[in-house]
């Protein structure tokens, strides 16, 4: 299984859940249903106490999962637990110090073991990325890279050398729903295109069912992050058949 | 290795959306850094409206009592707003100007950095936001009010612990939603490149003029410099001027809060590892899994659970000492220097004295120890009567 699977032939949409949001048990139940639903690849965030990309919905989201005790060995576990059963790519989602903490080369070691395809690091640019994407190479992982709106001339730098996919973040700020994306996302795009094979994704804003088609019309498939987290706050334990309608909802619309 | 490193420590983690921000801002800074007539005016504004040089006092009641160690006060909290934080913000802001920014913003923690900014905000024409932890804006209501007074807007921040390093985080995030007509304050030599060099030489002015005068009064070096450290402006600016004077002493003196065998504590290089936090690699207090402790100490001023990236690096090659102090240690040294020099040193200050109370009467006479008095201690006086048994309000 390979993250280019997520986009063979078609537009792909990658849903992402907080691990350990409300408890384990559920998180292991969604990434189930989530695939059932429609989704391409799942994006598995590993809380972290202070996490400055985020708006307020996924922050709740990580402050709920570590009061209830989630650590990063205990997502390992899951992992291992269902990943026979799941026939998507999954990629973790998380920052710098989850991974550098637990020992760089071991974090990603037993990613790379338990079934992991990619890593996301919204706090290391380009820049700081040599640190965890010549280990993740050695284990066969894609360090996925992300393009702002803010990028410009950076744009060629950093898709000529990315992997995986390229995420492009959609608008300025932080994660969390937007009732209107920017127009430019399309040239942006366009721009990473034309210096990368590889896809592109678009995320940050995105919620509802139009938004997600204008977005993977002008890409190769969206990101939903915050519109997910949401219901499962709304509905905790109980989230998971609103979870999968949503999702189902969202990859019939793209 | 990426800019900015220190040893192994600082660099850029941040979100891709800031890169060009810091980049653009390190290359005003490189420019204006030795621009003659950006330097003429930052030392106009030390002069005429910050109050420097600030004075090198000698303390000569302390001395006697101590009997040891002669003393010397760096007098930073005679500063405008009362503190050494005007020195990097007039700095900071005067560059924003140039760049064509017209919007700061800032985090603060006891609120010291956050008035410096909105006071130099006001002078300059600037629109300024400020990020305090809600804990923190409850803490410090009247410095919440002297920042509205001088034009800011206060945003408490709910998220997390609710203090300085949510307000860090929050400010962060705000600078990555609007970047193009705003610049961000950062207090304290942290965060990514270029900030913790950009603060450091702003804060630098502290240790030029200790040098100087210290020649003059006693035609020779002091012996050892000290200062307090929570993120560790004042104690770089303090050290930075004699780093490659290898007879001049270093020493920083950290929060122990309750003490550094306890939870309740941020002494950072006392308890804390290697870790990625706030854009820069460097050591912070946190669990096996890399999640950020909470911290306390009574000072909220060092109550973060990291250290700026130099220090981390004038730790691991032993050119400057880190030490912990208690709250208790901390108060005690707050009310002795108030009795005997008549100086209400900040809370945050008294950490230094505190350490010099402890190794100055062991020292021959003939020695010379410098303590940077970083702010005034008028802030802190409820919270100190609170701590006596005393209810009283501001």
């Amino acid at each position: 299984m390979k993250i280019s699977d997520a986009f063979n032939n078609k537009k792909a949409f990658i849903a992402f859940i907080t691990c350990g949001d409300p408890d384990i048990e559920t998180t292991e139940k969604l990434i189930l249903e989530i695939e059932r639903g429609g989704a391409d690849l799942i994006e598995l965030g590993i809380p972290f106490s202070d996490p400055t990309a985020e708006g307020p919905v996924i922050q709740a989201a990580n402050e709920r999962a570590l009061k209830n005790g989630i650590t990063t060995d205990k997502i390992f576990n899951m992992v291992r637990r269902i990943r026979d059963k799941v026939n998507i790519p999954l990629v973790f989602m998380t920052y710098a110090n989850v991974i550098y903490s637990y020992g760089t080369d071991r974090f990603l070691k037993t990613a790379a073991e338990t079934g992991i395809n990619g890593i996301i690091l919204p706090d290391v640019p380009f820049e700081e990325k040599s640190e965890f994407s010549v280990v993740c190479e050695k284990y066969g992982l894609d360090f996925i890279s992300l393009i702002a709106p803010t990028s410009k001339n950076r744009i060629e730098t950093i898709a000529r050398e990315a992997s995986g996919f390229v995420y492009c973040v959609s608008s300025l700020g932080v994660t969390g729903v937007r009732n209107s994306i920017s127009a430019n996302v399309a040239d942006i795009v366009k721009h990473i295109k034309s210096a990368t094979n590889i896809p592109v994704a678009i995320g940050f804003g995105i919620s509802t069912p139009a938004q997600a088609h204008d977005m993977a019309s002008c890409s190769d498939g969206i990101i939903i992050g915050s519109a997910i987290v949401k219901i499962v706050e709304k509905y905790g334990r109980d989230c998971i058949p609103h979870v999968y309608d949503y999702v189902k909802e969202i990859k019939q619309a793209i | 290795m990426s800019k900015g490193r220190f040893g192994e420590h600082g660099g850029q983690y941040i979100p891709e959306t800031l890169m060009n921000a810091v980049i653009e801002l390190e290359e005003a800074y490189e420019h204006y850094k030795n621009d003659k007539e950006f330097n003429d005016e930052l030392t106009t504004l030390f002069n005429e409206y910050a109050g420097r040089p600030s004075l090198l006092y000698y303390a000569e009641k302390m001395t006697k009592d101590l009997n040891g160690a002669k003393i010397y006060l760096k007098r930073e909290d005679l500063n405008h707003t009362g503190s050494h934080k005007i020195n990097n913000v007039l700095g900071q802001i005067l560059l924003a100007k140039k760049m064509g920014k017209t919007r700061v913003i800032a985090e603060t923690g006891a609120g010291q950095h956050g008035v410096a900014c909105a006071t130099a905000a006001a002078l300059m024409g600037m629109e300024c936001e400020v990020f305090m932890g809600r804990e923190d804006t409850e803490r410090q209501a009247l410095n919440v009010y002297r920042m509205r007074l001088l034009g800011a807007n206060v945003h408490p921040v709910d998220s997390g612990t609710a203090t300085l390093k949510d307000a860090v985080s929050e400010t962060m995030r705000e600078w990555t939603r609007r970047l193009s007509d705003t610049h961000y304050v950062l207090g304290s030599v942290m965060g990514p490149h270029p900030f913790p060099t950009i603060v450091r030489d702003f804060q630098s002015v502290i240790s030029k003029e200790i040098k100087e005068q210290c020649l003059a009064k006693e035609g020779r070096l002091p012996d050892v410099v000290m200062a307090c450290v929570g993120g560790g402006s004042n104690a770089i600016g303090a050290f930075y001027n004699f780093i490659d004077d290898s007879s001049v002493k270093l020493i920083g003196c950290e929060a122990a809060g309750r003490g550094i065998d306890t939870f309740e504590t941020a002494a950072t290089i006392s308890t804390g590892s290697s870790g990625i936090f706030h854009g820069m690699k460097s050591y912070f207090c946190q669990d096996e899994y890399g999640q950020i402790a909470p911290v306390y100490s009574i000072s909220a001023g060092l109550d973060y659970p990291g250290i700026g990236p130099e220090h981390a690096y004038l730790h691991d090659i032993g050119r400057a000492e880190y030490v912990a102090v208690t709250d208790d240690e901390a108060v005690n040294a707050f009310e002795y220097l108030s009795k005997t020099e008549g100086i209400i040193p900040a809370i945050e200050s008294a950490h230094a004295v505190a350490h010099a109370i402890k190794i100055a009467p062991n020292m021959s006479k003939d020695k010379i120890i410098v303590i940077n008095i970083s702010g005034r201690g008028d802030k802190d006086c409820a919270a100190i009567a609170r701590y006596r048994g005393e209810n009283i309000s501001e």
